[in-house]
Parts: structure tokens; sequence; C-alpha cells
């Protein structure tokens, strides 16, 4: 579904990504692990069109996207939970979720959506008009998750949606990503969290200053000896 | 002061308010989504009272046609500012778009001494808006009523473009988060665009009644009312537009009251916003309604 070939970003004068090549294909999860600094989160900057991409393609459903503006990827379905939430605080929680259908027409679908959203976060649809910005930082990832739902994304990006928030509460993150995906959405899933992460995925790759330096299926990288050194301490 | 004078002054006061938060809105919103003083503002509001009168005037247009007309062009010309002198600055320091900002308000106003002349001209009033109303002993203008209830149908009409409205909300969201807007499909152009086009429209409105109530136009004539609409802005809180109309308001009324409590005094009514200004930065550096908020970077 989503195919990166040989991606370099720079910032500045910082080489971000050098050269990364990863796939992920229809109704899998796919993970992205790696420390901070590593790219994880230029990687997905880029195939969003917020960074610029210095060299190397991106491909969805086929098409080449590299460099085409954020509107055209969320049109196609390229939906980003961002890292840190980026919820508008300033906008009820109602709003948040509609501005996710901002470019949608379908009416009755979006209708259909919004009560699988509430479905899957009662506590949202509790606070509908409230302000956004008084949300706890669960309840705002929540929000942020369901945001992107609404957008009707076939290929969902989260950037390190456990960050920060209480270890109960990651759990219930990682039951809704599992839900999600039981329902059929292709998940690209950027964490530190590496070991829920790769329990939950499919494929997970580990990214090491802006390089990929190693791949397999979740539950091999999970038992892998370099893995469990640098990502989920040793305990062996 | 007799009830009678005090009711003439209200009147007075409540219709320059008006015209001083219609234009104080441009300011604001702008902010809101740019954190950028458009200088230029005041100058828009010069241009439509122009506009309007050589619709009038050259173009033979029923008053109502020339308002319409100078308020569509108005829109137009903002929108064009914003393309011309402030997106190409987008990603630069605010300090480059800022001056960017003053250079393109300088042009504007030294173009129109070019072209429209340095001599002041007569704006043309149609004979209904030169009626006088009396009401028992108050004889008002019909022009002092008909700004308020002008202005009161606009800022109607803007807030539910900005409460209501997807646009409105689009707007509202970009003014908090770029990138995360940009991730919900939104274009942020066309948002900025349609921000600078309400803004000038806003201000076209300004200028229309305001060439009504003071009818002597002069290319200059933006500056001092845009400076002060600017204050008010500041004064209630930049970026939010309750606060601009609050702030529009406190300042058409402080100043005709100044003006009323004594002539003596009269020739200190432009002062008076700044002295206002001062104070209020004193004791509420972010305006009447203003948040806290973190500097955006």
């Amino acid at each position: 579904m989503l195919k990166i070939n040989d991606l370099h970003v720079h910032y500045g004068g910082i080489h971000a990504l050098n050269g990364i090549t990863l796939e992920v294909p229809e109704n899998k999860i796919v993970t992205l692990i790696g420390a901070n600094g590593a790219g994880k989160s230029s990687t997905l900057k880029s195939i969003m069109g917020l960074a610029k991409t210095s060299h190397g393609t991106i491909q969805f459903n086929g098409e080449e996207i590299t460099g085409k503006p954020t509107t055209h990827m969320v049109s196609q379905g390229l939906i980003l939970v961002p890292e840190g939430r980026r919820i508008f605080s300033n906008l009820t929680v109602e709003e948040n979720l509609f501005l996710g259908s901002y470019l949608r027409k379908d009416k009755a679908e979006i209708n259909k959506d919004l009560n699988w959203v509430y479905e899957l976060f009662p506590r949202l649809k509790e606070r509908l008009w409230q302000m956004a910005g008084t949300l706890s930082g669960g309840e705002q990832q929540m929000l942020a998750v369901g945001r992107a739902l609404m957008s009707k994304p076939k290929l969902l990006m989260m950037d390190e949606p456990s960050l920060g928030l209480a270890p109960l509460i990651v759990k219930d993150i990682f039951n809704i990503i599992k839900e999600i995906h039981r329902k059929g959405m292709t998940i690209l899933l950027i964490e530190q969290n590496a070991k829920a992460a790769l329990e939950a995925a499919d494929y997970g790759y580990v990214l090491e200053t802006g390089i990929i330096t190693l791949e397999g299926p979740g539950k091999e990288l999970l038992v892998n000896d370099q893995v469990q050194r640098a990502y989920l301490g040793d305990h062996k | 002061m007799s009830l009678q004078t005090f009711l003439q002054h209200l009147v007075n006061g409540i219709s320059l308010g008006s015209l001083y938060a219609l234009l104080a809105i441009g300011y604001t919103m702008v902010y809101g989504i740019l954190r950028l003083i458009n200088f230029a503002h005041g100058d828009i509001f010069m241009l439509a009272t122009y506009i309007a009168f050589y619709s009038v005037t050259t173009f033979l247009l029923p008053w109502w046609a020339a308002f319409l007309i100078a308020i569509i062009l108005t829109a137009l010309l903002g929108i064009i500012l914003e393309r011309a002198a402030y997106r190409p600055l987008r990603s630069s320091p605010r300090i480059s778009i800022m001056i960017s900002a003053i250079g393109a308000s300088f042009l504007i106003e030294n173009l129109a001494i070019v072209i429209f002349g340095g001599r002041p001209k007569a704006f043309p009033i149609a004979p209904i808006f030169s009626k006088i109303l009396v009401v028992g002993d108050v004889s008002i203008s019909i022009v002092t009523v008909i700004i308020p209830i002008v202005t009161a149908i606009a800022l109607f009409i803007l807030n539910y473009i900005v409460n209501k409205t997807k646009t409105g909300m689009a707007m509202r969201a970009v003014s908090k988060d770029y990138d995360a807007a940009k991730l919900m499909g939104i274009n942020i152009n066309y948002i900025i665009s349609f921000t600078f086009g309400a803004g000038s429209a806003l201000a076209a409105i300004g200028g229309i009644l305001w060439g009504l109530k003071y009818p002597q136009l002069i290319p200059l004539m933006g500056i001092m009312p845009g400076l002060k609409c600017f204050i008010a802005a500041v004064i209630g809180g930049i970026g939010n537009i309750k606060g601009a109309v609050l702030g529009g308001f406190i300042l058409g009324l402080g100043e005709i009251a100044i003006v009323a409590s004594s002539p003596a005094l009269s020739g200190y009514r432009d002062a008076f916003a700044f002295v206002l200004l001062i104070v209020i930065l004193l004791f509420k550096p972010t305006g009447l309604m203003g948040k806290n908020s973190a500097e955006k970077v």
C-alpha cells in the first residue's frame, strides 16, 4: 500500500534520514521503532509532505506522492496522528472531530464514522461541548485518534501515541489500535515503547540515526538479541 | 450637562466606537492567523472610501452599487496585498514580514497621493444619508444611527462565519496550529486569503461609513484611524475578535467623553488612545480579553 524507496531528508545541515526503504502492506500493522532523534517523526512528516524530501520516492497505492501538498495526502486517505496529539485546544471536542472530516462530502458516511468514534471512545461523547484543551492527556490522545478516524484513513499513521501517558492509558490506547486494525485498517505505528509496538505489529523496522538497521516480523524482532539489548532492556 | 446633550454624545460615541470596531477586527483577525500586524490595514480602509468615491462621481453608479463594489474590490485588494507582500515572506523571520507591512503601507499611501491627488475630496452623500432625525429634544444625523446598525449586522455575519461554518472552524484551527491544520486537509493559503478578504471587507464597510460621517477624503486619512484601531485591538487583547469590538467601543466612547467633558480638551482626543494603551499595557499586558499564550515559533 505504502512504498518508500531510498528516502533522504535534510533539515538545514542535518541529514535526518539517510536513505530508508520500507513497505506497509494492506491490512497490516507495521511499526517503526528507534530511539529519540533516529528519524522516526521525520519519516512520517516527509510522507505527509510536511518535511521536504531531498531524495527518494514515496508511493501510495501505486501513485507517486513525493512532493505533493499535504492536502493531497489527506484526500488520498493518508492520515497522521501527530506526535504530541496536536489537538485544537481552542475548539470543542466536537469541532475537532468535524475538522477530521474537513475534506469529506459524504454526510451519511461521516455520521457513521462519528458514531464509530463515539463507540470506541465513549469518554469523548460525554465531553463533546468541552474545549479540547481541558481534556486530560489520555483523552486528548483519544481525540487525536478519533479526529484521524473521521478523515476516513486508508493508512493510519501514528506518531508516539503512548508518549507521556500513564501505563493504564497506554494499554487502552494499544487495545484501541488493535480494535481499529481488526476493522481492516492498515496502520503504520511509530513508538518508543518498543515492546508494546512489536507485540501489536505484524512487521517491524528498527531505525537508527537515519538508517534502517533491522527488520522482520514483530514476533521475531521481540526475541532478537540486538533489539532486546537496545530497546527492551536485557533481562536474561 | 443636560440629559439631552448626554444622549447626543452617547449616540456619537457609539457610532464612532462602531467604526473603530469594524477596523480593529481586521487587525485582530490577521494577527490571530499570521501573528502579523498588518500596518497597511488603515490604507486598505482609505482605498475603500476612494473606490466608493470614484464609483459614484466618475462612474455615476447609484450609492448602493458603489458601496457594494467598494466592499468587493477592497476585499480583493486585501487578498492581493497578502499575496504580494506577506506570502513570499511567510517562512522568513517575523521582523521581515513586519517591515514588509510597513513598506506596503507607505507604498499604498504614496501611490494614492500620485493617483488620487493630495487635495481633499468631498465624499458624495446621497440625500437619504443627510437627513436629520429628531427624537424628543435630541437631533441626530441619520448616519449616526445607521453606523451602529450596519456594524451590528456585519458583526453578526462575521460571528456566524467564524463560529458556525466549516471555513470559520478551519480559521480557528489554523490560528492554533498550522501543521495540525494541514493534517486535516485544510488549505492554509485559502484560509489566510479568506481572512484577509473578510478583514478588508469589514474595513471597507468601516471606510464607507466613515466617509458618510466625515466626508473629507485624503490619501493619508487611513493612518490615524488605522493606528487607533490597532490600539483598540491591542486593548481588547489582540487575536480576539470580541476583544477588538470591545476595544473599539472603549476608544470611541472615551474619545467622545473627552471632547464632551471640556471643549478645551478636544485637541487631546487623539492622545487619549495612546494614553489608554499605555495604561492598559501596564496593568494587563495581554489586553482586556487576551489570553496569555506562549510565543509560537
